[in-house]
């Protein structure tokens, strides 16, 4: 497989959230906005990326019994750097997405590109897979969020958008409105795909 | 064709029942709320009535064309959704929560799991809770009744449940017309959204309804029976804080939701056994909601957490097949 076979799969034919339906939790409980669905996208890829490569160089090393643990603490560290840089450098951001910064590390995503893809492939195939299935997953967070901050809030990334005659549909920011938008959202796509 | 075998175990009749008799009938039964409401409210009630029912029928329709479907709105389920979601708004609801309110109990209560007989939830009521989910401040701007004779335009006014949370939550206590507006309670002469105020009409639409059939009187009964003696437990208990039942009975949603709602062949068990737990969980739902939680109305939130339940009633009341033995 060319490099940018690898990297365009992650962003729309294997995309995680349309595609696999993976990460379901960060997907569903961050996206209330653009913004938040931006931030979550962009850490996951950033963890992504680090473990992706920093697996591939150890999977040679690791004993294969014992591959899953060791994975996630790969994992763990990488979060715990991106917590505490969020913390420090964009604190409105870190307030909002709250517990589901450090629950990136049980995010079936990464670990499933762990164990399906980094533990048997060199490094640069594994940056780009990674990088490739991060951004995938960041468009994904990104749109959903859009869509739900548009009817939920009037509002995109924090601009309104319809001034004060627009009555926001509050549901939509709410859990339920994630699992209709998602929904909805994913029936649209299978239609125009199957044409 | 003449001489083709039929084989079956039985002779059968057919009963003469369909679709659109049933839907037509429950229409009918609605008609007198729909009437002590066009009375009551006038002009909007009219407005919100006219939009929800032709804004189902034509969403349906236009569900039908998606999803390259036969049209299915002549069996009338589409307008009967239409007139009870009508029913559970406020009069003074503007043209686009009705509008809207349509599209969500047609496209995401209904067609998306495939129509009528495939819905788990009442269409009718998931649009009802979206709507006051998204839109509280206008999903409870509740008109007080303006009888036409009275030629006032409208007056706004809480719920008695409303008014009922809102002494218990500031006083502790229990607001003085809790007992002594029981009369305009039964007639309809209060707060609250079209349909759910006359507690005569809709009781006379209820009777119709289970003397001609439509429906038994196991979920009604059971639902109701259950409000009551949970609140008559409470209402003993401290009759200072608790409204008496028959403040229950006759205010909010619970007539309309026992009789109407909570019905719904589709989406309420098929045992008479399940239909009477069904009742007892829905009765007991309102009544705990409209007690202790956030909501002062639990009606269409507890028939639709009982829809939910309801594969699982059904799976615990199978009868038993004939000449098999019950499994130890």
């Amino acid at each position: 497989m060319s490099l940018v076979k690898i990297f365009s799969k992650g962003l729309w034919k294997e995309n995680a959230v349309f595609k696999l339906l993976l990460g379901m939790c960060p997907t569903l409980a961050v996206t209330t906005s653009a913004e938040n669905g931006l931030g979550m996208g962009l850490a996951t890829t950033f963890v992504l990326l680090c473990s992706n490569i920093t697996v591939a160089l150890l999977r040679k090393l690791i004993p294969a019994k014992v591959r899953i643990p060791a994975f996630i603490i790969l994992i763990a560290t990488f979060v715990t750097i991106v917590q505490l840089c969020m913390e420090a450098w964009v604190y409105g951001l870190y307030q909002a997405l709250g517990i589901f910064i450090p629950l990136i590390v049980v995010n079936c995503l990464i670990l499933g590109r762990a164990e399906a893809f980094a533990s048997k492939h060199p490094i640069i195939d594994s940056a780009v897979d990674g990088l490739g299935m991060g951004l995938g997953f960041t468009l994904a967070l990104f749109i959903l969020g859009a869509v739900r901050e548009i009817l939920g809030a009037g509002q995109l990334l924090g601009f309104s958008l319809f001034g004060t005659v627009y009555q926001p549909m509050l549901l939509m920011i709410l859990p339920p409105g994630a699992f209709i938008s998602l929904g909805l959202l994913l029936a649209m796509m299978n239609k125009f795909e199957h044409r | 064709m003449d001489n083709q075998l039929y084989l079956s175990s039985s002779p059968h009749i057919h009963s003469g029942e369909t679709t659109e008799r049933i839907m037509r009938l429950v229409i009918y039964a609605l008609l007198p709320a729909v009437l002590v409401s066009l009375y009551f409210f006038g002009l909007p009630a009219l407005k919100v009535l006219l939009i929800c029912t032709l804004g189902c029928v034509v969403c349906e329709a236009l569900a039908n064309k998606l999803l390259k479907q036969e049209l299915t709105i002549k069996d009338g389920s589409g307008a009967l959704t239409g007139i009870l979601l009508a029913l559970n708004l406020p009069a003074s609801s503007p043209w686009w929560l009705a509008l809207l309110g349509s599209a969500i109990a047609i496209f995401i209560g209904k067609m998306i799991y495939g129509g009528l007989g495939y819905n788990p939830f009442n269409p009718a009521l998931v649009a009802r809770v979206v709507l006051l989910i998204s839109f509280p401040v206008q999903m409870t701007r509740w008109t007080a009744p303006a009888p036409l004779t009275t030629g006032i335009d409208a007056v706004t006014a809480a719920t008695p449940l409303g008014e009922m949370k809102m002494a218990v939550m500031l006083t502790g206590k229990l607001p003085e017309t809790a007992n002594s507006g029981l009369l305009d309670y039964f007639t309809g002469n209060m707060g609250g959204c079209l349909g759910e105020v006359s507690s005569i009409a809709l009781l006379l639409g209820g009777l119709l309804l289970i003397y001609k059939k439509v429906i038994t009187w196991h979920i009604p009964v059971s639902f109701i029976g259950t409000t009551l003696l949970v609140s008559t437990i409470f209402w003993l208990a401290d009759p200072g804080k608790y409204a008496n039942p028959l403040f229950h009975l006759l205010t909010g949603g619970l007539l309309l939701g026992a009789f109407f709602m909570a019905t719904d062949m589709v989406t309420s068990p098929i045992t008479y056994k399940g239909m009477l737990i069904f009742g007892c969980g829905c009765g007991l739902l309102t009544i705990l909601i409209r007690l202790f939680g956030g909501y002062p109305e639990g009606v269409s939130f507890a028939i639709l957490l009982m829809n939910a339940v309801t594969p699982l009633i059904d799976r615990s009341c199978r009868p038993k097949i004939y000449g098999l033995a019950e499994k130890a």
